[in-house]
C-alpha cells in the first residue's frame, strides 16, 4: 500500500487519510471484549448506583457496603487473602530460590515448574475434595483435623496449597535476576552470606516480593470455587455473599446487593493490582 | 480450577531459563545442596500428599484395605457425568479456536498496522484479571438471559464468556511470540512476492509462532476445564459443576475422586508438555 | 579494617605483596582446566593472563579470590597460606566483566561498600568513596545509580569499590572485553595508571593481545591449563617460545620452508633457527609481518620473492598489505607512506629479514589474512 507518489493535493491528502481506518481491523476484537467484558462491567457498577426500584440513580446503595454484615464479609475475606498471601509468599519464596540455585537446565527446575503451572490452576472444587479426602474430619485417609472446617484454618490450608505454586511462578523469574557476580563481589568485598542477603539480596529482591504478595492477596480475594466446595452451608467472604445475593430471591434489595459487593471487591483488587504493576517496574529495572 | 492470576510480570513457565551453572565454592555448594534437598522433600511431601489421598481413596474398595477400579469405571457409567465430560472438553476446544481467531489477526493486525492501538489492546486483554469471574459473572446474567433466548440453552454457549476468562494468558503467550520474531519485515517481504493477508497470516506468521499458539491453547485448556464459578452462577453444567452436585447428592466419593483425579493429571501432561516442548524448540531454534 | 589515609590520591596504605601460585590443579567433571600452574607475582607487578577460552586464565583468577576452591595446589599472599581461606576473608578487590554494581546503591555507596562490610563510620566511608572517586575520575558522578552511567564508567566505580578496601591484591577478570573499541582503549590506560600509582599486586585476564601487551609487566600466554610463556611483552612478541604463543600472539606467516643445520630456507631467503635442534627436513616457519621486506619490482630493492598485491589493510601509522605469491599469500608489515605507493594489482619483490625464526613441523596453512 505505498503512498501515492504524485503531489496533487487532493490525491497526496487522501493517501494521508488512507491508514487512519486501519484500526477497523481490530473491530471485531473490541466488539468481543465490550459485549462481553465492559459490558457486564459496566451492568455491575450501573446496578451498584441503581435505585432498587429501577428508576433513576442513586448512591444510598453504597450504603450497604458500611452495613456490619458486608464489613463483616470484607474481613473476612481480607483476613484470609492476607494469611494465605502471606504464608504463601513466604514459603513460595523460599521454595522459588530453591529451585533457582539449581541447573538452569535441569529436570528438577521444568518439574517443579511444571508442577507449579499445575498446581496453581489446581484450586476450586477439585482441590477441596481433595483436602477433605486427606485430612477432612469425615474420612480423612491421613488424619482427621478437627479444624478442618474452621475458618480460616481450614479453608486457609486449601488455599495456601495454591498460593505457593503460583508464588513461584510469579517470583522465579525475580530470583533468576540476580546476577551471581552481586553475590561473588559480595563475598570479594568481606561479606558473609547473612550480610548479601541484608544488604545486597534482600532490598533488591523486596520489590519484588511485595508485588507477589499482592498478587496473591488479590488471587485468594476474589477466589470462589475452593471455599464453596468447601463449606456450602455458611458465607465467610464476600465472594460467597455475592453468589447468595444473586441467587436469592429475597426482597429487591438483594438485587443490588450482588452488584454493590461487586463494585467494592473490584475497587480493592483495582487498588491491589495498580500496587503490584508500580512495584513490578521497579523490579524490572533492577532485575532485568 | 483456574482460581488463578498470574500477570504481567511473567508466568515463568513461558520464559528463557538463565544462561550457565554457576560454580561456587565446595563448602557453599554442599549447604546450598543440602537446603534444597530439605525443601524439596518437604514441598513435594505437602504438595502430594492430597492428591495421593486423592487418588487412593479413588481406589477404594468395598472393605478399606482393598483396592478396585470400581469407582474409574463408574465414570464412564453415569451419563451425567460423562455428559458433563463431553460438554466440557467440547467447550474447552470451541473456546480455544475462538480464543486464537479472536487474539491472532488481531494482535498481528495491530503489531503491523495500528501500532498506536496496541497499549489499548493489551490493557483490554489483562483487563480480566483485575474483574474476577464472580463479579464479572454478575454482570454477564443479563446477558446470557439474551443468549438464551436466541442461542438456546447449551452449555456450550459458555465459551463467549471463557474466552475472555482465557484473554490475558492467550495474550501474553502470543505477545511473547510475536515479539519473537520480526513480524513487520516477513510480511512486508511476502506481500512484495504478491502474497495477500490472509496467506501472510496463515502462511508466513502462524508456522513461525507455533510454539506460542500451542501455549496459548494448552493454557486456555487448562482454565476451561478447571472453570466453575460461571458456569455455576449462569445455571450450567460442566465437568466441575458436576462434580460439585456429585459430591453434595451422593456418600459415594469414589467417583468423585476418580474423575477429579484423572483431571488433574490430564491437566498434568497438558502442561509438562508445553514445559519441555518449549525447551527444545528453543534449543533448536 | 580501615586505615585512616590522610592523602588525597590515597598513596598505598602498604606495599604490594608477593603472589604465589604453586601446582594449582582444577577440574571439571572429566574436563582438566588447570593442569599444574605455577606463577609467581612479584610485589607491585601486573601480570596479564592471555589465551583463548577455556585456557583455564579466568579459573586461575577465581581459583586465587576464593571463589572456587583448588582440587590441588597452594596460593600463598604476602607469605601466607590461602588456600583453604574463604573469598571473604582474602583481603582481594576484584573487578568482574559486567553487571557487578549493586543496581540499588548509588556509585558512593558503591564503592563504600565493602567498608560498610567492616562497619566503618560513616564519615570515613564517605570520605573514603570521595578519595576513590576522584582517583577514577568520577567524582561528578557519585549520587548516580548504575543504569544511569555509561560501561566505562560503570567498571571505573568497579574499580574503586575493589580499591576502596585497601586490599592486598588486585584481580582484573577481562574488565574490558564488554566494552566498545574506544573505551577499551581509553580505560586500559587509566586502569594502569592507577595500578601504578598505587603500586599494587595485579592480575589481570584478557583474551586480548593488543590489551596484554600494552600494559602488562609480565605476560602469561595460557593454554589448556598451563603457562606456555611468562616474560616481559617483548619478549612474548618477539622471541614467542612456542609455535603456539607466536601464532597467538601478534600475527604470523605461515611459510613452507627447508631445515639444513641451523638454518631454514624459506623460498630462497635463509633464515636462522631459533632452536638448534630441530631435524633436518620439511617445515612451517613462522615468520613476522614485520620481517618481510616490500618494495616495487622496478626499484633496486628486489628479493628474491616475487608477488602481486591484493589488499592493504590501513592501521594508522602503519598498514598490512597482502601480497599473493600465486601458491600461497603473505603479509607484510610497512607504513603507510609506503603502502601506499603499492596499490592493489602492482607487481613487487619480497624478502625476509634474517631474524631467528620458530619453525612448527605441523602441515602448511594458508596465512591469516
Amino acid at each position: 500500500m505505498a503512498a501515492a507518489a504524485t503531489t496533487v493535493g487532493d490525491r497526496s491528502a487522501r493517501a494521508v487519510r488512507r491508514p487512519s481506518l486501519a484500526w477497523t481491523g481490530t473491530l471485531p476484537f473490541l466488539c468481543y471484549v465490550g459485549i462481553f467484558l465492559l459490558l457486564p462491567t459496566g451492568i455491575v457498577l450501573w446496578g451498584a448506583i441503581s435505585k432498587p426500584t429501577g428508576h433513576g440513580l442513586t448512591l444510598s446503595n453504597l450504603k450497604l457496603l458500611g452495613s456490619s454484615a458486608a464489613r463483616g464479609f470484607f474481613l473476612n475475606s481480607v483476613e484470609l487473602s492476607a494469611i494465605t498471601a502471606l504464608v504463601g509468599a513466604l514459603l513460595g519464596a523460599v521454595l522459588a530460590y530453591a529451585v533457582a540455585s539449581g541447573n538452569p537446565n535441569g529436570v528438577v527446575r521444568r518439574i517443579f515448574l511444571a508442577g507449579s503451572g499445575v498446581l496453581a490452576q489446581f484450586g476450586g472444587v477439585t482441590l477441596a475434595f481433595a483436602f477433605n479426602a486427606a485430612i477432612g474430619p469425615s474420612g480423612g485417609f491421613l488424619t482427621h483435623a478437627t479444624w478442618y472446617y474452621d475458618f480460616p484454618q481450614g479453608i486457609g490450608l486449601i488455599y495456601i496449597y495454591f498460593q505457593i505454586p503460583l508464588m513461584v511462578l510469579v517470583f522465579l523469574p525475580a530470583v533468576d535476576g540476580l546476577k551471581v557476580q552481586w553475590r561473588e563481589a559480595t563475598e570479594n568485598l568481606g561479606g558473609s552470606t547473612l550480610q548479601f542477603w541484608r544488604h545486597v539480596g534482600g532490598p533488591l529482591l523486596a520489590p519484588a516480593f511485595l508485588g507477589c504478595t499482592l498478587l496473591l492477596f488479590a488471587n485468594a480475594l476474589s477466589a470462589y470455587a475452593t471455599i464453596v466446595a468447601w463449606e456450602n452451608q455458611i458465607s465467610y467472604v464476600v465472594t460467597q455473599q455475592i453468589s447468595v445475593a444473586m441467587t436469592s430471591e429475597v426482597g429487591l434489595s438483594s438485587a443490588n446487593e450482588a452488584q454493590v459487593l461487586a463494585l467494592g471487591m473490584v475497587v480493592v483488587v483495582a487498588l491491589v493490582m495498580t500496587a503490584y504493576a508500580l512495584l513490578q517496574r521497579r523490579t524490572a529495572r533492577w532485575l532485568r | 480450577m483456574a482460581e488463578v492470576t498470574p500477570l504481567a510480570g511473567g508466568t515463568a513457565l513461558l520464559e528463557e531459563t538463565p544462561a550457565r551453572p554457576r560454580r561456587m565454592q565446595t563448602r557453599r555448594r554442599r549447604r546450598l545442596n543440602l537446603f534444597r534437598y530439605v525443601v524439596f522433600v518437604a514441598f513435594g511431601l505437602f504438595f502430594v500428599l492430597p492428591i495421593y489421598a486423592m487418588v487412593r481413596f479413588s481406589l477404594q474398595g468395598v472393605k478399606p484395605g482393598e483396592y478396585s477400579l470400581k469407582a474409574w469405571r463408574q465414570i464412564a457409567s453415569s451419563p451425567d457425568l460423562v455428559g458433563a465430560i463431553e460438554i466440557t472438553l467440547e467447550l474447552a476446544i470451541i473456546t480455544c479456536v475462538v480464543v486464537l481467531l479472536l487474539l491472532v489477526p488481531t494482535m498481528i493486525w495491530v503489531r503491523l498496522r495500528v501500532q498506536w492501538i496496541s497499549r489499548t489492546v493489551e490493557f483490554l486483554c489483562l483487563l480480566p484479571l483485575t474483574i474476577p469471574a464472580i463479579v464479572l459473572v454478575v454482570g454477564l446474567a443479563p446477558v446470557y438471559r439474551t443468549i438464551r433466548q436466541h442461542a438456546g440453552l447449551s452449555a456450550l454457549q459458555l465459551f463467549w464468556a471463557y474466552a475472555i476468562l482465557a484473554l490475558p494468558y492467550a495474550y501474553r503467550a502470543l505477545a511473547a511470540g510475536l515479539d519473537a520474531i520480526d513480524i513487520k519485515t516477513l510480511s512486508e517481504a511476502a506481500r512484495s512476492l504478491g502474497a495477500n493477508w490472509l496467506t501472510v497470516m496463515w502462511r508466513i506468521i502462524a508456522p513461525n509462532i507455533r510454539q506460542a499458539l500451542l501455549n496459548a491453547t494448552l493454557l486456555t485448556g487448562a482454565l476451561v476445564l478447571g472453570e466453575f464459578t460461571i458456569a455455576s452462577l449462569l445455571l450450567y453444567t460442566n465437568l466441575q459443576v458436576e462434580l460439585y452436585n456429585i459430591s453434595r447428592a451422593t456418600l459415594n466419593a469414589g467417583v468423585l475422586f476418580a474423575t477429579s483425579a484423572a483431571a488433574l493429571i490430564f491437566t498434568f501432561v497438558l502442561l509438562l508438555i508445553l514445559s519441555f516442548a518449549g525447551r527444545r524448540r528453543r534449543g533448536r531454534g | 579494617m580501615t586505615s585512616s589515609v590522610t592523602e588525597a590520591h590515597s598513596a598505598p596504605a602498604r606495599a604490594g605483596v608477593e603472589v604465589r601460585l604453586q601446582g594449582l590443579h582444577r577440574r571439571y567433571g572429566s574436563v582438566v582446566a588447570l593442569d599444574g600452574l605455577d606463577l609467581t607475582v612479584a610485589p607491585g607487578e601486573l601480570v596479564a593472563l592471555l589465551g583463548p577460552s577455556g585456557c583455564g586464565k579466568t579459573t586461575t583468577l577465581r581459583l586465587l579470590a576464593g571463589l572456587e576452591d583448588a582440587d590441588g595446589g597452594r596460593i600463598t599472599v604476602a607469605g601466607r597460606d590461602v588456600t583453604h581461606l574463604p573469598a571473604s576473608k582474602r583481603d582481594m578487590g576484584m573487578v568482574f566483566q559486567a553487571y557487578s554494581l549493586f543496581p540499588h546503591m548509588t556509585v558512593s555507596e558503591n564503592v563504600a561498600f565493602g567498608l560498610r562490610l567492616r562497619h566503618a563510620g560513616k564519615a570515613d566511608r564517605d570520605r573514603r568513596a570521595r578519595e576513590m572517586l576522584e582517583l577514577v575520575g568520577l567524582s561528578e558522578q557519585a549520587d548516580r545509580y548504575a543504569h544511569q552511567i555509561s560501561g566505562g564508567q560503570q567498571q571505573r566505580v568497579a574499580l574503586a569499590r575493589a580499591l576502596a578496601i585497601e586490599p592486598q591484591v588486585l584481580l582484573l577478570d577481562e574488565p574490558l572485553s564488554a566494552l566498545d573499541a574506544k573505551v577499551r582503549a581509553l580505560l586500559r590506560d587509566q586502569i594502569r595508571r592507577i595500578q601504578l600509582e598505587v603500586g599494587i599486586t595485579t592480575l589481570f585476564v584478557t583474551h586480548d593481545q593488543e590489551e596484554a601487551l600494552a600494559i602488562a609487566d609480565r605476560v602469561g600466554v595460557m593454554r589448556e591449563g598451563h603457562i606456555e610463556q611468562l616474560g616481559p611483552p617483548t619478549e612474548v612478541y618477539s622471541r614467542p617460545a612456542t609455535s603456539f604463543v607466536a601464532e597467538f600472539v601478534g600475527l604470523t606467516n605461515r611459510l613452507a620452508g627447508q631445515v639444513r643445520g641451523a638454518e631454514v630456507t624459506v623460498r630462497g631467503c635463509a633464515l636462522p633457527l631459533v632452536e638448534h635442534d630441530v631435524a633436518d627436513g620439511q617445515v612451517v616457519a613462522l615468520v613476522r609481518p614485520e620481517a618481510v621486506t616490500v618494495a616495487s619490482q622496478a626499484s633496486e630493492d628486489s628479493g628474491p620473492l616475487v608477488g602481486t598485491v591484493i589488499a592493504t589493510t590501513f592501521l594508522g601509522a602503519t598498514s598490512r598489505i597482502t601480497v599473493d605469491l600465486g601458491d600461497t599469500t603473505i603479509l607484510a608489515q610497512l607504513s603507510t607512506a609506503d603502502a601506499a605507493k603499492l596499490p592493489a594489482g602492482s607487481r613487487v619483490t619480497l624478502k625476509i629479514r634474517p631474524d631467528p625464526v620458530l619453525v612448527s613441523v605441523d602441515s602448511p596453512a594458508v596465512t591469516e589474512a
